[in-house]
């Protein structure tokens, strides 16, 4: 069955017909040409596929492009303006990948963190619920578990998860 | 992945006339754990009915049948009932559940309900390549006898051996949630404990709910003693892993430091979340010591019964409990 979407697109109202069986990642890449949001486990492990959706990190591997007509998405490659978004920049400085295959996803990720740090969100290590969470490595590394790096970028990105942290204090995403 | 048609109802009755009306139809919420099993070929629905955009979005404070408490809607993510400070404050086993299950993304996509209709992770379910009778009924039980390290210790059968994932359930388990559900006759309300069951000759039906009926909501009765409630979840990785064993408890005490009142709830030991009724019931009224829960737990365990990689689960769960609820007892006296 086929079903016809419309996607707010890095910015771009794109719209096209999908088969029903479709995922969003799918949709993305093999429809329309943005080929940021990777596809690595296809099984929502490894985080790969993260984009922002309504504003929040997302799989899109796990997602049926069907199911989020109307939806408005941010990959990796829609987040920069004239300059780089400071989480990109901050990648940038602290050599936060290796292969950069996990990159998109783990940028995504890391806007979606600060935003929810910054809405009080707690999270498995938070050790008091009644408190708004403090960023430290502890939680940067719990909040991030859900990107997986094989080659193991993860120290570049602990810093530079910290220094977008300090970077974008007081503005959202 | 088979041909699928797919419907997006406007109302949550409209969403359960599609279900009844079609035997090879499901519904779809968040899909973390579905969309899986259709590309796995684990689930080959014809129709899917996607309730994820119906208003049951809201975390409401209301008076339940046992006092004010807080209604959930069924599509509330995990992520913002986590996140919300009357769960944080007067729930926080139900908070520290959802905050140990999953992925940062995965908690923004999936649902309150969802988390509770998830299926086993077996290894041998999510393989079509073997027998599972979970997943093909008749087929056999590939877990017995087979990779084991994660089976079930308590309520298992011949036909299964598996363990229920969600984190969730465990919490709610711990709190004594109810669950509103409106079915093809109207709606109804059944305690958590009772959603999901035992394997015994069915370990293909999961819960007690019927084809077509719709979990619309999770209730929430607010106590002293679940306002001092915890979860802890033991398993192979810091984050983003499935649990080995994990304990959700509330604790009340007498001025004399006696157990007034106890919830115990296990996940990771059975096909469903596991109440240890029999643990609580030898706490009550008892001081409360890390001895007196490893007895407790003891007689719970009696009739566990541990293939060979899981009897490690029997040691773990009881000193889980031993930690967790001596842990609560100090908090309670501070």
């Amino acid at each position: 069955m086929d079903a016809e979407i419309t996607l707010t697109l890095d910015g771009e109202r794109r719209t096209v017909t999908v088969d029903t069986r479709t995922t969003l990642l799918d949709a993305m890449r093999e429809r329309l040409g943005v080929i940021s949001p990777k596809k690595g486990c296809d099984h929502g492990q490894c985080g790969a596929c993260t984009v922002l959706l309504d504003g929040r990190r997302h799989l899109t591997c796990l997602a049926l492009a069907v199911s989020y007509d109307g939806a408005e998405v941010v990959t990796a490659s829609g987040l920069a303006g004239d300059d780089l978004h400071p989480v990109q920049q901050a990648f940038l400085d602290h050599d936060g990948y290796q292969c950069g295959y996990c990159t998109p996803g783990q940028v995504c990720s890391a806007v979606g963190v600060l935003d929810e740090v910054r809405q009080g969100h707690p999270s498995h290590v938070t050790e008091d619920l009644d408190t708004d969470p403090e960023l430290t490595d502890d939680e940067v590394r719990e909040r991030m578990s859900g990107n997986l790096c094989r080659c193991g970028a993860y120290a570049g990105i602990l810093a530079a998860v910290h220094q977008a942290a300090q970077e974008t204090a007081g503005h959202s995403a | 992945m088979r041909e699928l048609e797919y419907l997006r109802p406007t109302d949550a009755a409209e969403a359960v006339a599609a279900v009844t009306g079609h035997p090879g139809a499901r519904f779809l919420a968040g899909g973390t754990n579905l969309v899986d099993h259709l590309r796995l070929g684990v689930a080959t629905p014809e129709l899917l009915v996607d309730v994820r955009r119906l208003p049951l979005d809201q975390v409401e404070e209301v008076e339940t049948p046992d006092g004010p408490g807080l209604r959930i809607g069924a599509n509330v993510r995990n992520s913002d009932l986590a996140a919300d400070r009357r769960v944080r404050s007067l729930f926080p086993a139900v908070s520290r559940a959802l905050l140990s299950g999953a992925s940062g993304q995965i908690r923004h996509q999936a649902t309150t309900a969802g988390n509770l209709l998830q299926r086993t992770r077996c290894v041998y379910f999510q393989d079509v390549t073997t027998p599972c009778n979970k997943r093909e009924p008749g087929t056999g039980c590939s877990a017995i006898g087979g990779y084991d390290r994660y089976n079930a210790i308590l309520g298992a059968s011949e036909e299964c051996v598996t363990v229920h994932p969600s984190d969730l359930a465990v919490g709610l388990a711990a709190v004594d949630a109810t669950v509103v559900v409106l079915g093809p006759h109207g709606e109804r309300r059944l305690p958590l404990t009772d959603l999901h069951r035992l394997p015994d000759d069915r370990p293909d039906e999961d819960t007690t709910l019927h084809h077509g009926d719709l979990i619309t909501a999770v209730e929430l009765t607010a106590s002293p003693m679940v306002r001092a409630s915890t979860y802890y979840k033991a398993r192979d990785r810091a984050s983003y892993a499935f649990a080995l064993v994990s304990v959700g408890a509330a604790l009340e005490l007498a001025e004399d430091g006696t157990v007034a009142d106890v919830r115990i709830a296990w996940g990771g030991v059975a096909h469903k979340p596991w109440r240890a009724r029999r643990a609580e019931d030898a706490l009550r009224g008892r001081p409360l010591t890390e001895d007196a829960v490893r007895a407790a737990a003891e007689e719970e365990l009696a009739d566990a019964d541990a293939s060979a990689g899981a009897a490690y689960k029997v040691p773990m769960v009881r000193n889980a409990t031993a930690m967790v609820l001596t842990r609560l007892a100090r908090e309670a006296t501070r």
